[in-house]
């Protein structure tokens, strides 16, 4: 009993000692800490960020890495933390966004330096592919480092399931996707399984790029481009076409998924972070052998276009210390930074000269893709659409539902387009 | 002077505090809702106040298919959740009053669901009411599947036109066992001797509770109606906890949610909040006018 209460007794020294230390040296530490802030928190996730965090900590010893990571998937409550943030003006010295149309509130709202100077520090221009530069730059400036590439036009099949309906391979086309729906769908399995309202929106770009090829799709996003085109019309026909086809809709995309592993259902289409919920052992995933149990392709018609979603970092304007948000973005922009957190977060790096040994099984064919594709952006995943107009294509999604209208789709999508386009 | 100061200082004093949060947490917060709810002011981020638009945005949004949607699925709720916990309560009331063995039991057993939030409802009633049907069905679906009773398997909550009856059923699980107490206690208020005089002057049981007791009970069926109805037109939680953000279940909370924190659209959300606040007023005012009139009688 005595010694229990010496050693809490000491316990209680050791971390009163341990407070001392850290508060006497906060003083001269506080300009030097780098606030970064961010939603990766999960597995996978959060250890590609402790990886590179060592990285920086080892080039940097004078900053101290202050993790303000926020909890919550797609960075949904970060990201409502942030907004409070910016409007007071107190940011973080950087912060986690999705490249593209997503930063173009903080961009229009004057939050955002320009990185160029650190692109032609660092000659990043060589080393991202020339597409991405131009898709992620507004009017010539660039505001973000691209740390890690998704892929969202991927199709996930189970081989036996289409075996079993006499389909050989991944249909190349959307007219042969849909004939392969049908011949699965008299085998009495779930032709194409999908997940809650997102989900489908998440089709949705698969199927436009698929319908209207890559430099169409790429023009929609162009100011005045023709959302009430024929070719639109077309693309959306195919969207109803293969929604009528579609299971049960699943909580979200995770069930969805099963069902293709569990050869309760045929296809899927989801973004890459799927392989991992695929392939990884049991408590973070199911446990299944690629090219077996399921296999992927390029999401129907889309074969040589990589839809992309990125997530990267940025430099708010009045970062309390710029130097350090600077030192952080150039550890993130660097192949060693991007070679240490992307194998952990299953994602691909999105520099072209990346340490190809790394990458395995999933990820070595998408970074294949990746370094000869031509890229598209993705809808859902914040690339192209901004917020507001994003949230419209959700609600017409959501709306189409339930009417099935085609016609009163594109109408809701012209004029999402004409009310938000940037 | 000093002696009349006395007499209502310390009083002051005592509720000042809150008279203080009040003012500035609930009507300080209310007024800038409504203020945000008449600027132009779309955009989260960028440093623009807004400029005063008057009832624009209030007029606008019932342009928006969503809006409209999201209004029908509330008054769809809103009746069969407050129709249903209001018949099942008055009917659980009626069963106990007519003396039960064990009531406490019974009493603490309808109670319990009220203990639950409406987000573990919801996570317990999405599995429960999972859309899947015939060999996929799970939950209720399954239950009906087992027992041979294939009709009655449907779509749930995703049923296009009626799914939001379906969201009313767990609010009714939940919220009737209190609707019950309700009742029990207005029940148990009607004095004895007023039934036996009804039965000496010749009532049959039914008709000392068309009127007698029903017309005595008033008062509590009035609480119960508007306890129940600010809960149904704000719902928000167990919308969530069920279907998340999807058209398919759409109420103005959930439109609230995601026009500011996924469109980044504050004067938008503040227009939805602002007609939340006055569906409720309307339901609530006039109670406490006809509570004020009681008092002055």
């Amino acid at each position: 009993m005595a010694a229990v209460a010496v050693s809490v007794a000491s316990l209680l020294t050791l971390t009163a000692c341990g407070g001392d230390a850290k508060e006497s040296g906060g003083g001269e530490a506080a300009h030097k800490k780098v606030e970064v802030f961010s939603w990766w928190t999960g597995p996978g996730e959060a250890d590609g960020l402790k990886a590179m965090r060592e990285i920086f900590a080892k080039q940097n010893p004078d900053f101290e890495f202050f993790d303000a990571a926020v909890a919550g998937g797609s960075g949904d409550q970060a990201r409502a933390l942030l907004s409070s943030k910016l409007q007071a003006n107190q940011p973080p010295d950087t912060f986690q966004g999705h490249a593209g149309a997503e930063l173009q509130g903080y961009i229009e709202g004057g939050k955002l330096e320009s990185l160029n100077f650190l692109y032609d520090e660092l000659k990043l221009k060589d080393a991202f592919p020339q597409q991405l530069i131009d898709q992620i730059s507004v009017q010539g400036q660039i505001y973000s480092v691209p740390v890690n590439i998704h892929r969202s036009n991927v199709l996930w099949y189970n081989p036996s399931v289409l075996k079993e309906a006499g389909v050989d391979g991944a249909p190349a086309t959307i007219d042969e996707f849909v004939a392969d729906l049908e011949k699965v769908k008299k085998t009495g399995k779930i032709p194409l399984s999908i997940g809650s309202q997102w989900t489908v929106v998440h089709l949705l770009e698969s199927v436009l790029l698929g319908s209207l090829g890559t430099d169409a799709y790429n023009q929609l996003w162009a100011p005045n481009a023709d959302w009430s085109s024929a070719e639109v019309t077309k693309a959306l026909e195919n969207f109803k076409a293969i929604l009528s086809y579609a299971g049960t809709p699943q909580e979200d995309w995770q069930p969805a998924a099963k069902q293709v592993a569990d050869g309760e259902a045929a296809f899927n289409i989801m973004g890459d972070w799927a392989y991992g919920y695929f392939h990884n052992p049991p408590e973070g995933g199911l446990g299944k052998e690629s090219h077996k149990d399921f296999d992927w392709a390029a999401s129907p018609g889309t074969d040589g276009t990589f839809m992309w979603l990125s997530d990267s970092f940025t430099l708010p304007k009045g970062a309390p210390n710029r130097d350090g948000a600077i030192a952080w973005l150039k550890v993130a922009a660097s192949k060693e930074g991007q070679d240490a957190f992307n194998p952990l977060k299953g994602s691909i790096p999105a520099r072209t000269d990346a340490d190809k040994s790394l990458y395995q099984d999933y990820l070595s064919w998408s970074l294949e893709e990746w370094s000869k594709d031509k890229l598209a952006g993705s809808i859902q995943h914040g690339v192209v659409a901004n917020d507001a107009w994003r949230s419209a294509i959700n609600d017409a999604v959501g709306l189409f539902q339930q009417s099935q209208d085609v016609a009163k789709l594109q109408e809701a999508l012209v004029s999402a387009a004409k009310n938000n386009n940037q | 002077m000093t002696t009349r100061v006395r007499r209502w200082l310390p009083g002051l004093l005592l509720v000042s505090p809150s008279i203080v949060l009040i003012a500035v947490f609930v009507y300080g917060l209310l007024g800038w809702n409504f203020k945000v709810a008449m600027t132009d002011k779309h955009n989260e981020i960028a440093e623009i106040p807004g400029n005063f638009v008057g009832l624009e945005n209030f007029v606008s949004i019932w342009s928006e298919e969503r809006w409209g949607l999201s209004v029908r699925h509330s008054i769809i709720f809103t009746a069969v959740f407050v129709g249903g916990a209001l018949v099942l309560g008055w009917f659980l009331a009626f069963l106990m009053e007519k003396g039960i063995r064990g009531e406490g039991g019974f009493r603490a057993i309808y109670l319990f669901p009220m203990a639950i939030s409406f987000i573990a409802t919801g996570v317990v009633w999405r599995w429960l009411m999972n859309s899947a049907t015939g060999e996929r069905a799970v939950g209720l679906n399954r239950l009906f599947g087992y027992l041979g009773m294939d009709f009655l398997q449907w779509q749930w909550f995703r049923d296009p036109d009626w799914g939001m009856a379906a969201m009313a059923v767990p609010a009714v699980w939940q919220m009737s066992g209190y609707i019950m107490a309700l009742f029990l206690a207005g029940f148990r208020g009607v004095p004895e001797e007023l039934r036996e005089a009804a039965r000496v002057d010749g009532c049959n049981e039914w008709q000392v509770y068309r009127r007698v007791i029903l017309p005595m009970l008033r008062p509590v069926t009035l609480s119960a109606l508007i306890i129940l109805g600010h809960i149904s037109l704000k719902v928000f939680d167990l919308v969530v906890a069920v279907s998340g953000k999807q058209i398919i279940t759409d109420v103005p909370a959930t439109f609230m949610w995601t026009a500011v924190f996924d469109a980044h659209d504050p004067a938008k959300g503040a227009t939805i909040a602002a007609y939340i606040v006055l569906s409720v007023v309307i339901f609530i005012v006039p109670y406490l006018i006809w509570n004020a009139r009681k008092g002055n009688r």
